[in-house]
């Protein structure tokens, strides 16, 4: 579960203070809000690319408000994707485990397993620059999910996306995540894609993060 | 749209002014013309300095021991100070570009001034920090003053200044979200520079290696008054040319000068091509 008490954070004028956020485990957490009110900057904190000012965060019992964010067992999806510009997709899918040094064996059989789950198997030779947006988050799902993490981070995936690859995709984030059970937290603008995917749909709103009911 | 014109008006093929040639933007022929006069003047000038000269007083001039010798130092003094230049330069345009502390406007400028100093000022500048103690303690390690270790360095101090210029414009372009992410897939900051931004910044490292290398090659003022003007021992191209011009030999000066341009040209055409290769 993602759990979060009193969070806050400031950078010259924008900030925000006392937020707070429970995610239970293996739930699908949409969380929507106007633009520039904090949804990328409270991700970069449960990432740990930032750090709070003040407040403090859990993954599970664990408590990782100033541990590093490689081990945080996180898995982060940025907006454009931001696949490694000179790795191939095998290298982006293989790039967390060969971190951990796992054997050569272990690697090659997760990153066939995430590819043919991803249907990117036909692109493992590929770059980044020979690959489609819908493509890319496929390959950026797939790097974000190779080692296993207990919780995913999506920062609006499907935005730049046409209707047909948004709904491809839509399809199988629902499907990762009930095969894998991961905590999901996404966020995204898009009312329609939030009530599809979540099961527990969130709002941030002057500073507080309150449950939006899913017939509201 | 023009007085009493609709909005909806649809413009039919046989409107007069649909029907006229299109005339490229006068904007764009002002600045044709001027790039091809620019153009001209450059290659007027290559062209005079090449027909100054015989092939027979080319062949004479390089033949000469002392101008081999400049030729082999200023080859070896500039990849060897582009080198350097290049581990200063990635560090430190790593920093400019994605760091983020007070006075960081202030290091920029600082870091500009090797660009903006006069060479000879450079050179002098040079030349009196290592009369002082802690030159003097360096000297004793590594002797700089009047040797080719200093041609090295004086080529150095300007050929970093560009490569740094060149590096913090290459992170600029590179988004730090690739880093970020590789942060939290288990790198610490170090390895995700290492395992992702250096090698998407390759084609910039070899740029900036280049600029260095070649504004080395041309460098004169500051290894003229801190590492001397003495043949056979740092004599390096530039030195040659200012020597052979000082006792009246025009046609070494300009075999020697024709070499440099003929080095540029090869440097420019492998930095071309090996950029479209990385």
């Amino acid at each position: 579960m993602i759990r979060i008490e009193n969070l806050a954070w400031r950078a010259g004028a924008f900030g925000f203070s006392g937020l707070n956020l429970a995610v239970p485990e293996g739930r699908y957490a949409v969380l929507m809000g106007r633009t520039g009110h904090g949804k990328t900057t409270l991700l970069e904190l449960l990432c740990g690319l930032r750090s709070p000012t003040a407040g403090r965060i859990w993954i599970g019992p664990k408590e990782i408000t100033h541990l590093p964010p490689g081990q945080r067992g996180i898995g982060y999806v940025p907006q454009d994707g931001a696949l490694f510009p000179t790795h191939t997709v095998a290298d982006q899918l293989a790039f967390a485990l060969r971190l951990r040094r796992r054997p050569e064996t272990e690697i090659h059989t997760r990153v066939q397993e995430l590819s043919d789950a991803l249907g990117i198997a036909h692109l493992l030779t590929r770059k980044p620059d020979g690959l489609s947006g819908g493509e890319r988050q496929r390959v950026a799902l797939g790097r974000a999910l190779a080692a296993r993490p207990q919780v995913l981070l999506l920062d609006e995936p499907l935005s730049a996306l046409d209707d047909d690859t948004r709904e491809d995709l839509m399809t199988l984030l629902q499907n990762v995540q009930r095969a894998t059970a991961v905590t999901v937290l996404h966020i995204t603008h898009h009312l329609a894609e939030a009530r599809r995917l979540a099961d527990l749909l969130l709002r941030l709103e002057d500073g507080r993060i309150h449950e939006v009911p899913r017939d509201a | 749209m023009r007085p009493g014109e609709s909005r909806d008006t649809p413009r039919t093929p046989s409107t007069p002014r649909s029907s006229r040639p299109l005339l490229p933007d006068p904007l764009w022929i002002v600045t044709g013309l001027i790039t091809a006069a620019y153009l001209l003047f450059l290659l007027s000038l290559l062209g005079a300095t090449a027909l100054h000269s015989s092939p027979s007083d080319l062949l004479h001039a390089l033949g000469s021991r002392q101008i081999r010798y400049a030729f082999g130092l200023s080859l070896l003094s500039c990849t060897l100070s582009a080198l350097l230049s290049l581990l200063v330069a990635v560090p430190v345009g790593y920093l400019l570009s994605r760091g983020r502390f007070p006075g960081k406007a202030w290091l920029d400028a600082a870091l500009d001034i090797p660009i903006v100093l006069p060479p000879m000022v450079v050179g002098l500048c040079l030349l009196i920090f290592f009369q002082t103690p802690a030159g003097k303690l360096i000297e004793k390690a590594i002797p700089f003053t009047y040797t080719i270790a200093g041609v090295v360095l004086a080529q150095c101090v300007i050929g970093t200044a560009f490569a740094v210029r060149t590096m913090r414009g290459t992170f600029d372009h590179l988004s730090a979200r690739p880093e970020e992410v590789a942060m939290t897939l288990g790198c610490s900051r170090a390895t995700a520079v290492c395992r992702v931004t250096l090698p998407a910044a390759s084609r910039g490292m070899f740029a900036a290696a280049s600029i260095a290398w070649a504004r080395s090659l041309g460098e004169f003022g500051p290894i003229l008054v801190f590492a001397g003007a003495t043949r056979m021992k740092t004599e390096v191209l530039p030195t040659s040319v200012w020597l052979e011009l000082s006792v009246g030999n025009l046609e070494a000066a300009i075999a020697v000068s024709l070499l440099m341009v003929a080095l540029a040209v090869l440097v420019l055409t492998a930095v071309r091509m090996a950029g479209e290769r990385l």
